[in-house]
């Protein structure tokens, strides 16, 4: 296993192996996940194999999280511009790229071309939808990269869950508001995700498209011009997505809806988990502190960070957001999730239970310690939770 | 025209370039940026971290 070494003046020789780098190669095969199912159809002649993407992802996730456990490995911070020019490590976010288009094509063409019971096709169908979420994932470490072949392959990727304005708005609008009540991708205390997700969508949808109508005006250039960011991926989608419903009819559409909706849910889903509660503190000059590693919460779960480029680690993330994902580090002492995000999601999907388990954790960090001032919190629910907690 | 960078990620706004992607034209200053300037890379850091002349200091 290839090995990184510097000497330095102060530590005398400093190595670092990455114990994950060969088990990276499994963020390859998380986009493949719903021709399980197709395969098993096809080899069996049996339609409940149509059920099976969906069981492998939501229960395998937890399970091999819990498995394999936690990974604290982090690479020593000299050892990191090494690491970053490794060029094994983007190659794999490159043919994430293409997998997802594979995928999404080629379940497209099993659904308009057999004829699946309508809960085979259901089924079927939302694997695809999750499968693609994760696309918005491959989409999210290209995207804030500096070159310009990833961010080409950011606004390409984004194109297959319908999601093309996710850069600009990740980026631009969620990074700038993050951990504060203005930002629509960041969870209220006492907010459901089910509320959250109809503040969020179309939040980040108006907030993509304000920012890049500023950045374009700056220009001089056309909303409706090839400039614009935002509709170079939405092109894309329009010719995927048309070309579909003229090639297998209109079988297609309720697959495509399905299919964006349930991509665009995986990331509503990471959003919620990901800042819950969270609140920067807003200073004398009247702007917010700028974001700390504790304005984030965190997974250090082995299986679960291979399938996403190391997202959970989120803290380092947001202080870092042009870091690579093989570099991002673990932190002690920081707002920990007890599980991988695929556990957690199946937990936001179950309200009470979120309320239960995240709101003592919240109100437990150290920077926290009870005040329910330094919470970010959903002011419908703010005088319950007072009485509750105050 | 000086050059400044983000303490974070390292972005240099250059003025003599300007940056034509994000609309601001060669020679603008970086006191013309608007006020709610963001780190264009990172959007972490805010106008005022940004530190002048860096590569003169080192």
């Amino acid at each position: 296993m290839r090995s990184y070494a510097i000497d330095t003046q102060d530590d005398g020789l400093v190595t670092y192996t990455d114990n994950k780098r060969w088990l990276w190669l499994l963020s390859l095969v998380n986009p493949l996940i719903p021709f399980v199912g197709i395969a098993g159809q096809v080899i069996t002649g049996n339609e409940l194999w149509l059920l099976v993407p969906l069981i492998l992802m939501f229960g395998m996730g937890p399970l091999l999280d819990w498995t394999f456990g936690e990974d604290e490995n982090n690479p020593p911070e000299v050892l990191v511009p090494q690491l970053e020019q490794d060029r094994y490590y983007r190659i794999l976010t490159y043919l994430t790229v293409p997998l997802h288009f594979i995928m999404f094509f080629g379940c497209a063409i099993w659904v308009g071309t057999q004829s699946l019971p309508w809960w085979g096709f259901l089924a079927l169908t939302i694997a695809v939808g999750f499968s693609d979420g994760f696309a918005i994932n491959t989409g999210h470490e290209l995207g804030h990269k500096r070159t310009r072949l990833e961010t080409t392959l950011a606004k390409i990727v984004l194109a297959v869950p319908a999601y093309g304005h996710f850069w600009i708005e990740h980026n631009r609008g969620h990074h700038r508001d993050v951990a504060t009540p203005e930002d629509p991708a960041s969870a209220r205390m006492g907010e459901s995700i089910y509320k959250f997700a109809r503040r969020e969508i179309p939040g980040a949808f108006h907030r993509a498209w304000k920012i890049e109508y500023e950045r374009l005006g700056r220009k001089g250039a056309s909303v409706w011009g090839p400039q614009n960011e935002i509709l170079q991926s939405y092109v894309i989608t329009l010719v995927m997505q048309l070309g579909l419903i003229v090639a297998f009819g209109w079988i297609m559409l309720p697959f495509l809806v399905i299919h964006n909706f349930f991509s665009w849910w995986v990331l509503t889903s990471a959003n919620y988990i990901e800042h819950y509660g969270l609140l920067r503190a807003k200073q004398a000059d009247g702007k917010y502190e700028r974001c700390q590693p504790h304005h984030s919460w965190n997974a250090n779960h082995k299986y679960s960070n291979l399938l996403l480029f190391h997202l959970q680690r989120h803290s380092d993330h947001h202080a870092n957001p042009t870091r690579r994902y093989q570099s991002l580090r673990h932190f002690e002492d920081l707002p920990q999730l007890p599980v991988g995000y695929y556990g957690m999601y199946v937990v936001a999907y179950i309200p009470w239970l979120w309320f239960k388990i995240l709101d003592a954790r919240l109100l437990a960090l150290p920077h926290i310690n009870g005040d329910l001032n330094k919470i970010n919190m959903d002011p419908a629910h703010r005088e319950k939770l007072i009485q509750k907690y105050g | 025209m000086a050059e400044y960078q983000c303490p974070g990620c390292g972005y240099i706004y250059d003025e003599t370039l300007g940056d034509d992607h994000e609309g601001y034209p060669p020679g603008m200053e970086f006191d013309e940026l608007p006020d709610d300037f963001v780190c264009p890379d990172c959007a972490v850091r805010y106008k005022e971290d940004f530190l002048k002349n860096p590569k003169q200091s080192d």
